[in-house]
């Protein structure tokens, strides 16, 4: 049997990262485990790129208790990892008398989660958004709320992780739990113990099995699937639900804010927001589906998300749309703990009573990215419930360095950038001024990028008008160069994938 | 390569494609002393450089030439002349006032100056998300010009079974490239009920390779997770709405798009330089300047051009244009008169002209009809109820540019016009 790790992570998406992140202060060896090519890829890496004030979490649900805990953090997170984070606040925005009736509802549960908010009439709404429908009747103003990378944020936080000593593994994916007792052909040998399937000790692997006290899902979308192998929560169900989103060209729209329709029961609206990217955001809609990696844009689903589109801000055109992407939401069928709280789609944060060495996540649905860092303390607080010491390391550094990033210096420090490594001189995206330096800082940072969407998810590399027309051919070339590879061997999202399938004849003669 | 030790220029140019290498050259030719030419490639020649193609240069030299022995020509003709050029250099930003921040990896981080500029940026590719082609985001889904710079500059097939949306002349061009290559191009679709390329090109690319155009068709979905697999083609009606039932299901590993052009006016808007919605690029004059004062633009830039040496000769235009800038010698008040579009006509350019042009040489007015005319049309101008000029075409097709040229003798009805309506009708 090789040496046991203390603890072992399952998923890499925002949640995995923050848990990791966290754990990483203390002394305990971590194996971090994740089956795509790449980290935050799953739920992480299509959503909305809120940091929500917790104003409409269901009051009494786990839900809201880490929202509302998990907001205040994103400051000193932001500060200590390097990613892109600003406290925008938020607006929930009735549009008509009926909505406006609504906000008053919205106010009490955002007073009951403990939230500050207001509520402003429909002409401040039309001061402070001049694009806003002009049917706007009033909004909930909610100052916390903010916007965030969700991409920066997780390999901020992974990276940060893993120069605290925990082992990130990708192209790994979970099998099955081992058991105690469990032998090497699989069966348990009941006679040595007395409850056969109580105690995990490990798992099996696409990439072999590894051993450790305690194993986390934070499997994101299959985590449903990992806590049945362990026979944990049978009922427990993740259905993906689909939202699609435009990203708009930021020459031709400049939105300076976050809005929300009034919500409906299954989720916050179809929203129009700011981003950090300056890009205005609009989506998603919300549609359950069976497949889990079932990721496609619809005619349906384009339809309806530019409807909502349109409800909040009229004068959206269409051919300023630059990209259209969908993403699929975890959710789950946890009742809330409290029996009091009449809630069914709950998140779920235990160590199960029947299985031991076991941290199960599950239903990591919105406003999971909000909440992941008061997530992960919830996580080190169980397993110190549950008698684990977690000695902090003397050598543990909160802090990430930053990478430059060409296009948010001045144009002095751009000129000595320049000067001090040419390549940040070479622009290879050029409607985000993506340099080939920071490229090749991505291809060789501590988790390498090595596919084209892993360095447009670092970068923003190939999100501009061209989609990447441009820059491809550039950023294959770069990527076979700096990992000494053939560009046959090149793809955008791992095998499978690859961009080339030959030479040309006269390139191969 | 020159390194250029100046700061300050009579005339910057940026981009080096067609456009670009003829107002340099005109620049120089007509007084200005100082030009220097920006572009982000490694080598002069823009785009031309992977049209590796022929059927450049029958108008300007009276011989059907391929891309990059086009580019020579004036790549010569600059280096002769002395055109400074900075290459491997990307443009960040121009002022209003002509300041000009540059950067290269060769070239290091640069402001620099220009009594005048000409903005040849050319155009980029219409993407999938313009035209919100549903399904997964798979690899395999390139634009046409993206794959042609892989298999002509870098030598490289990005795939083997191909299925081509879109009738633009990059999209022909390569579905025969491919074929060349001995990649299979299974079906080229267009959504509308006509070719929005060039016919000579549907004769020379796709008929005489066999190659099926299906016109009215379009992917209704892209099928594949990590590869592209499969397309769904289906027919729609004139509406563009999908016909139920003729859903046809094509495997292929790759989805070349070629669904138009947009011209790249990203440094035009930070320079504060008006842009027309219709065309996408900026309003200008019959010298090619825009609505900034010492800035002119040219070529793929200012609409999108079917023949490389309509690019030529509005690079040469303006080029002469900057020069007189610099010499002084330029109408410091025009009087313009705008030109409108009028029946069948999507846009002119230019959007305005100075009469007083005419008494020195003719004026071409360009434009792109709205709608296919397969029969005997008319060009006109008019300003209300006078026709100041017409011409006669044999048809009028969405895919090729038409033109007027204003000449000397209509300079009178042009000075007196309060607008020169143009329309495209049948004759």
């Amino acid at each position: 049997m090789p040496q046991p790790y203390d603890i072992i992570i399952i998923g890499a998406g925002i949640v995995g990262a923050m848990i990791a992140r966290t754990l990483a202060r203390y002394d305990v060896r971590i194996l971090w485990l994740e089956k795509a090519s790449d980290i935050g890829v799953g739920a992480t890496a299509a959503n909305s790129a809120l940091i929500h004030a917790g104003h409409d979490a269901v009051p009494g649900s786990l839900k809201a208790e880490m929202n509302v805990k998990a907001n205040p953090l994103w400051d000193q997170l932001s500060e200590e990892l390097h990613f892109a984070f600003q406290r925008t606040g938020a607006y929930v925005v009735a549009i008509g008398p009926e909505e406006f009736a609504k906000l008053e509802q919205l106010l009490d549960r955002a007073r009951q989660n403990g939230v500050p908010a207001e509520i402003l009439s429909g002409e401040v709404m039309r001061q402070r958004e001049p694009q806003i429908n002009p049917a706007v009747s009033g909004a909930l103003h909610i100052p916390t709320g903010g916007i965030v990378d969700p991409w920066g944020a997780t390999v901020a936080a992974a990276e940060n992780a893993v120069l605290n000593g925990v082992e990130l593994r990708l192209n790994t994916e979970f099998l099955d739990f081992i058991w105690e007792g469990e032998k090497a052909s699989g069966r348990v040998d009941e006679s040595k113990i007395q409850n056969p399937k109580s105690k995990i000790v490990g798992i099996h692997t696409s990439a072999g099995d590894f051993y450790a006290r305690w194993v986390i899902n934070a499997a994101g979308l299959f985590a449903d699937e990992v806590m049945h192998k362990a026979g944990v929560r049978p009922e427990f169900k993740i259905t993906p639900r689909r939202g699609e989103y435009f990203v708009m060209d930021r020459n031709q729209l400049q939105l300076n804010n976050v809005l929300f329709p009034v919500p409906t029961a299954v989720s916050k609206g179809i929203l129009v927001t700011m981003t950090l990217h300056g890009n205005t955001l609009v989506g998603p809609n919300a549609e359950n589906i069976e497949d889990k990696t079932d990721v496609d844009v619809t005619p349906q689903g384009m339809a309806e998300t530019w409807a909502g589109g349109l409800k909040l801000v009229p004068g959206l055109k269409q051919r300023d749309i630059i990209a259209i992407f969908a993403g699929l939401r975890p959710a789950g069928n946890a009742p809330c703990a409290n029996p009091a709280v009449d809630y069914a789609h709950d998140f779920i944060i235990e160590i199960p009573a029947e299985v031991a060495g076991f941290v199960n996540l599950g239903g990591m649905e919105s406003p999971a990215l909000t909440a992941a860092p008061a997530i992960a303390a919830r996580v080190v607080e169980l397993l110190q419930g549950a008698g684990e010491e977690l000695r902090e390391k003397a050598a543990w550094n909160p802090l990430r360095q930053d990478r430059p990033v060409f296009r948010h210096l001045t144009r002095e420090e751009q000129a000595a950038l320049v000067a001090q490594d040419p390549r940040y001189g070479r622009v290879i995206c050029r409607c985000e001024t993506v340099t080939e330096g920071e490229i090749v800082a991505e291809i060789h940072a501590p988790i390498p990028a090595t596919t084209y969407d892993a360095i447009k998810r670092r970068t923003w590399l190939g999100t501009g008008r061209c989609l990447g027309g441009f820059d491809m051919p550039r950023v294959v070339e770069i990527l076979a160069r700096e990992l000494g590879k053939n560009p046959l061997e090149i793809s955008k999202k791992g095998p499978g994938s690859e961009f080339l399938f030959r030479q040309t004849k006269e390139a191969a003669l | 390569m020159t390194h250029t030790l100046k700061s300050h220029y009579d005339v910057i140019v940026i981009g080096a494609g067609p456009g670009g290498l003829a107002a340099a050259i005109e620049a120089k030719k007509h007084g200005a002393d100082d030009v220097l030419l920006i572009d982000r490639d490694l080598e002069l020649g823009g785009i031309l450089l992977q049209c590796i193609h022929n059927g450049f240069g029958v108008e300007t030299f009276k011989e059907d030439l391929p891309g990059p022995s086009y580019a020579q020509r004036f790549v010569n003709e600059a280096q002769t002349i002395g055109i400074e050029y900075l290459l491997d250099t990307i443009v960040l930003e121009v002022t209003p006032d002509r300041r000009v921040y540059t950067t290269g990896a060769r070239t290091g981080f640069k402001e620099l100056s220009a009594k005048a500029m000409v903005f040849s940026m050319g155009c980029r590719e219409r993407t999938r998300a313009q035209i919100r082609i549903p399904g997964p985001r798979p690899a395999g889904v390139f634009t046409a010009g993206t794959a042609q710079r892989w298999v002509n500059v870098e030598g490289y097939m990005p795939g083997s079974r191909f299925v081509v949306l879109g009738s633009g002349d990059i999209g022909m061009i390569m579905a025969r490239r491919l074929t060349f290559e001995g990649a299979k191009v299974e079906r080229v679709l267009e959504v509308m009920p006509y070719l929005s390329g060039l016919s000579r090109n549907y004769v020379q690319c796709l008929l005489d390779f066999d190659i099926p155009l299906q016109l009215q068709h379009t992917v209704k979905r892209i099928i594949g997770k990590n590869r592209v697999e499969a397309v769904e083609a289906v027919a729609v009606d004139d509406q563009w709405q999908f016909i139920p039932g003729t859903e046809e299901l094509i495997p292929c590993d790759t989805l070349l798009l070629s669904v138009g052009l947009i011209p790249e006016n990203e440094l035009s808007q930070k320079a504060g330089v008006a842009l027309d919605p219709v065309t996408a690029g900026p309003y200008v004059d019959d010298g090619f300047l825009t609505s900034v004062p010492g800035i002119f633009a040219a070529g793929n830039v200012v609409h999108v051009y079917d023949l490389v040496d309509w690019v030529t000769q509005a690079g040469r235009t303006a080029g002469k244009r900057a020069a007189m800038v610099v010499t002084g010698c330029c109408n410091p008040e025009p009087a313009y008169v705008p030109t409108r579009a009028g029946d069948n006509v999507r846009y002119v350019v230019p959007q305005r002209l100075d009469p007083e042009t005419l008494t020195q040489e003719p004026i071409m007015l360009q434009m792109r009809v709205t709608r296919p005319l397969e029969q005997s049309v008319t060009v006109q101008v008019t300003d209300g109820d006078t026709l100041i000029a017409k011409k006669a075409e044999r048809y009028a097709r969405p895919g090729e540019m038409v033109s007027l040229t204003l000449k000397g003798k209509d300079y009178d009805a042009v000075r007196k016009a309060k607008e020169l309506k143009v329309s495209v009708v049948p004759k």
